[in-house]
This record gives structure tokens, sequence and C-alpha cells, in this order.
């Protein structure tokens, strides 16, 4: 089980490779990337703010949580933090498990847990405004669907 | 009991500083909330709706009610928006 936080970029495909390799019995490896997206067409930069002490520790329970919940064999996280630019890649999961369905499921729940559990803040910059992204509703929402959901 | 307490996000920008050490008596998070909303004008906003705020005690996610007997460090910040 891996949880990184790192400003500095990170190479998508060797840290996919890596993560295969270390599981042997896996049938299926699901990956999610999240990109800076640019819905207005003017912004500068996408800033991420996290809790430096707190961070690494809630990726860890979230990533144990998922692993104990669908069997996965492994899970990887990569979060970054900073200043970065629409297009660039701000963070990836991967899963690894028998079959993809529990593979697909563990890559989800990560995704909406670390989506309002993980101490990470983004601000978005343009030249005219600048905003800190409002979570949604629909956040939360997800995670009491996952806990209503019966135990597999 | 000597406290660290954080800020992030537009807490942060609010408030008008990332970090402090207070001496406090509260014995929750509400309390302590309560002297930090009385001490200046920029607490005052940061605070005015305390259901647009999160709190981590101890570096775990914690609640209004939370007790601070023995602890070192409150957190607080806006809902979180990783992923």
């Amino acid at each position: 089980m891996v949880a990184r936080v790192q400003e500095a970029a990170f190479d998508f495909s060797a840290e996919v490779n890596t993560f295969q390799a270390k599981v042997k019995s896996a049938g299926a490896l699901v990956t999610f990337t999240g990109i800076v997206r640019d819905d207005s067409g003017s912004l500068d930069h996408m800033f991420i703010e996290h809790y430096p002490a707190m961070t690494e520790a809630a990726l860890q329970k979230i990533e144990t949580q998922a692993i104990a919940k669908f069997g996965l064999e492994d899970a990887l996280v990569i979060h970054r933090y900073g200043m970065l630019t629409p297009g660039e890649t701000i963070m990836m999961v991967a899963t690894a498990a028998r079959h993809r369905k529990d593979a697909f499921a563990g890559a989800d729940y990560l995704m909406d847990y670390l989506k309002s559990r993980a101490p990470f803040w983004k601000k978005e910059i343009s030249k005219d405004h600048t905003e800190w992204v409002q979570s949604k509703a629909t956040d939360e929402a997800a995670l009491a669907a996952w806990s209503r959901e019966p135990e597999a | 009991m000597k406290l660290n307490i954080l800020y992030f996000a537009w807490v942060r920008e609010r408030v008008g500083h990332s970090q402090e050490t207070v001496e406090t008596d509260a014995a929750t998070v509400a309390d302590l909330v309560v002297e930090l909303l009385q001490r200046d004008e920029g607490c005052a906003a940061a605070f005015a709706d305390m259901s647009a705020i999160c709190v981590a005690v101890d570096q775990e996610l914690g609640e209004l009610t939370t007790h601070l007997k023995d602890s070192y460090e409150v957190a607080f910040f806006p809902p979180m928006t990783g992923g």
C-alpha cells in the first residue's frame, strides 16, 4: 500500500508498472487520473493546499478501508499539491484485485473518500478572479451511499 | 494548556495567518471557537458560519463537541476538496 503526497509531477506509466509488478495474484488493475480542468477557458492555475501533518495518514486510512471493503490485493494513491496549470495531472489512484468489479469499485470508493475526507483544498486562479473550489452536496451523498451499502 | 492552532484555505485567509499557539482552558472545540470569535474581526469573519467549517483535533477529523483534554493541535478548514 502506497500513499504519497508530493509537489513534483510524477510519471504515471512508471508508477503503474511498478504497482503492477508488485501484485502477482491480481487479475485486474484499475487506474484513475485526476487532471486540472479549465471550465471557463480562462484558468491560469490551480493552487492545491494541504495539511502536511495529516494528509498521508488520512490517505492511508482511506486506502486501508478500501482494501478491506473490496478485498483488494493492493492500492496506490499519489496526490500533488502546490501550483498546477490546466492539463496537468493532480493525482492518481490504482487498485488491484483478483477480479475487475472489486478493482473498479475500490477505485470509485477511494475517489469518493479522497474528495471529501483527505485534507486538500483547491483554489482556481485566473487573471481577474480567484476562488476556492467548493465541496458539493453530492460529495457527501456519495459517502453516505457507500455506508448504506451492505457489506460484501 | 498550550494549543497549536492551524488554519487552511479561506479560513486561513480570513483569520490572517496559518498558525498560532494559544493558551486556553477550552474544554471542547466549541469553547475554543467562542474564544477565537471574540478576539478580532478576522476570526469573527472566519467563524461566522460554523456549518461551513471542519475541524481536526490532533490530526483526526473532529466535531464542535470534541474534547480538547491533552490535545496539542487543532486545525480549522473548509470542507475538503481533494481528488
